[in-house]
């Protein structure tokens, strides 16, 4: 219990010390931080629409941070997720229109699985298998897996294999036995929060509630020490990458069959990105995970109603998630601020025992 | 077709440009690298060069102060990067993303500040192209380099620079031993601490002048993340480059061909998609060894203290 408090501590002092950074900087540049800030809240979180639609921001984000967690639990550092949520898309969206004639649920299931499986393998089989046989550095392959993948799609969408006959490059529509319904109508939330939620629950069992996730920790911790105590740590750092790429693959999967429907020429979704600070800001813990992912969901659902009513431009939460980084990295800085806050407590308590 | 391309001059002279703005901030990270910092920030102080590039040139009317005020806000972000990761000891390819993430936020953030949603003024002094005259006549050679901006020559002589001052000079030399061994370095009664903040300033100001050259050099205005990843490619070139100018150079030729290829060949029978793609795999290649083994300095990434 102590454990989790502390543990929330440093990205509650974190978030709180980038707030008040965000409101000097609307006071110099002339906004009322008050009103700006009260239009972020309503514009995420004061109607059933507004609710609805941070959450449903929030699933992707959920389901690619806990890829990246459970990847950083395992000692490795997993920046390709945006790569590995394209190869996700493609593969389901591709299943979700080409398969015809099956019920809903074997449908959605078939496209889930093969977005996770391409995904899986995606990070698994190329930056895992040379992180384990040759020490080529995870952050660098899983980086130049992501601008294949992208470039693939393109390759996939303009004039390629998955383009709908047409101009514009995009795929077909999948089938409605492949849809996701909705939670509530005429928004963005379909039925894929219960998936995130669910894997979040299964990563929490799988790390600590199994010998596998054990051992993934075990290598995280000290894979010198992994290896004498007798774990395959080559085989384990493989499986790390390898689910690490199947929930970021679930990400593209849940929102190609809940939201988007069909793949679009882009980019990027941002996703994979956004994913290695929700990471980081839920200190790798899968509930965390989820708290991080509505904090960053309703920065970028709650930043555009403050553009719109206070004028401050809504590109200050990006500033304001570039700080939490920073401060959570240096846990000196907070762990400072911590202590200044916490010392007269600290003696309270030492004269009462 | 694809001969047809590869005999025009015009491909090479774009491959040049191109490779530009991915060798500065290849150059950059091997100059951080090399004194053992990871540094995986150079999109983000990319983008703050670009910005401040064209912030300064605009106020002060001249595009030269635009790149020197760029330099300046580029070597403050990287002295930031430098106190927090070798001060403090933090994560580097944490903050690097911090770095990354709050540049692309800040810069958009002024961007609309200071100059509204319209972009930014028209009339900001750009920086001049170069042409010089003996080469210019040359059949050949003379499109292809005769006639670039000034920021492509400076980026040439800068990597003949960087590779002197490495590998032929005394602080060169240091900067190295503290890459490589910062124990030993330190026992020979050479400041550790001050030679990889050097290193990383003198990384974010080259990084810098790569976003400069993209808003100054190209073009004469900044746009929101209009780095487009390139700071990443450049990390991918340091590394194909094994970590030396030369070699980041020639990688950052190899991107920039990539990228002046697909569009030369754009509607043609072999898909731009693929040929963009090959750069990125031959990375892969290089990392695992199978095409040239490339190995980082030994103490990259390993925060020092010297009290331990």
């Amino acid at each position: 219990m102590q454990k989790t408090l502390e543990g929330l501590l440093t990205p509650f002092v974190a978030i709180v010390i980038a707030v008040l950074i965000g409101a000097v900087v609307m006071l110099v540049t002339g906004h009322n931080p008050l009103t700006a800030y009260g239009a972020l809240f309503s514009g995420a979180f004061g109607s059933t629409i507004n609710l609805s639609n941070t959450l449903a921001n929030a699933i992707p984000l959920i389901l690619s941070g806990l890829g990246v967690a459970i990847a950083f639990k395992a000692g490795l550092f997993n920046i390709g997720a945006e790569g590995q949520y394209w190869i996700g898309s493609m593969a389901t969206v591709w299943i979700g229109y080409s398969v015809h004639g099956l019920p809903p649920i074997l449908h959605i299931s078939l496209s889930v699985l093969a977005g996770m499986l391409a995904a899986g393998l995606w990070a698994g089989i190329i930056p895992g298998l040379a992180k384990a046989f040759v020490g080529a550095h995870e952050v660098i392959t899983t980086m130049m897996m992501s601008y294949i993948a992208i470039f693939l799609s393109h390759y996939m969408l303009e004039n390629g294999p998955m383009m709908q006959p047409g101009f514009t490059p995009q795929s077909p529509v999948i089938l409605p036995s492949a849809t996701l319904g909705k939670i509530v109508e005429r928004t963005q939330l379909s039925w894929g929060l219960f998936i995130a939620v669910g894997a979040c629950i299964i990563v929490y069992w799988l790390l600590f509630k199994t010998t596998m996730g054990y051992r993934l920790r075990a290598v995280g911790l000290n894979a010198r020490a992994a290896n004498y105590a007798g774990i395959n740590v080559p085989f384990h750092l493989v499986l790390a990458l390898f689910i690490s790429g199947m929930l970021a693959g679930l990400a593209g999967a849940v929102q190609m069959l809940g939201v988007q429907h069909r793949l679009y020429d882009s980019f990027s979704s941002g996703y994979g990105f956004t994913a290695i600070v929700v990471a980081l800001l839920a200190n790798n813990n899968p509930f965390g995970v989820i708290l991080a992912s509505i904090f960053f969901a309703s920065l970028s659902t709650g930043g555009q109603s403050m553009q719109l009513v206070s004028g401050v431009p809504a590109h200050l939460t990006d500033v304001i998630s570039g700080i939490i980084i920073f401060l959570v990295a240096t846990k000196d800085i907070v762990q400072l601020v911590q202590k200044r806050w916490r010392k007269p407590q600290t003696l309270a308590t030492v004269k009462e025992a | 077709m694809l001969w047809d391309a590869l005999t025009r001059p015009d491909l090479w002279a774009a491959t040049l440009a191109m490779a530009t703005p991915i060798a500065l901030p290849a150059l950059g990270g091997t100059f951080s690298e090399r004194s053992g910092v990871v540094n995986i920030a150079m999109e983000g102080i990319m983008l703050i060069g670009a910005f401040f590039g064209v912030l300064f040139s605009y106020y002060t009317n001249s595009a030269w102060l635009g790149l020197l005020g760029a330099l300046l806000m580029g070597a403050l972000i990287s002295a930031l990067f430098a106190y927090v990761t070798i001060n403090l000891g933090a994560d580097q390819v944490i903050v690097g993303m911090g770095v990354n993430i709050f540049a692309a936020g800040l810069t958009a953030f002024l961007l609309n500040t200071i100059f509204g949603y319209g972009g930014t003024p028209r009339e900001t002094p750009a920086l001049p192209n170069l042409t010089i005259p003996g080469l210019r006549d040359i059949p050949f050679v003379g499109p292809v380099l005769g006639s670039q901006n000034v920021v492509v020559y400076l980026m040439l002589i800068l990597v003949v620079a960087s590779h002197y001052f490495l590998f032929h000079t005394n602080l060169g030399l240091r900067i190295r031993a503290v890459g490589e061994n910062p124990q030993a370095a330190d026992t020979a009664g050479i400041n550790v601490w001050r030679l990889r903040y050097l290193g990383v300033i003198i990384g974010g100001m080259l990084s810098s002048l790569g976003g400069v050259y993209l808003a100054l050099g190209l073009l004469n205005s900044f746009e929101v993340n209009m780095s487009g990843g390139r700071g990443y490619i450049a990390l991918a070139a340091m590394i194909f480059g094994k970590w030396t100018p030369f070699g980041s150079l020639g990688a950052a030729l190899l991107f920039g061909f990539a990228t002046a290829l697909s569009l030369a060949l754009q509607g043609g029978g072999v898909s731009s998609n693929i040929i963009q793609m090959l750069p990125y795999a031959l990375t892969i290649l290089a990392l695992t060894g199978l095409v040239g083994r490339s190995t980082a300095p030994a103490a990259d990434g390993i925060p020092y203290n010297p009290n331990k």
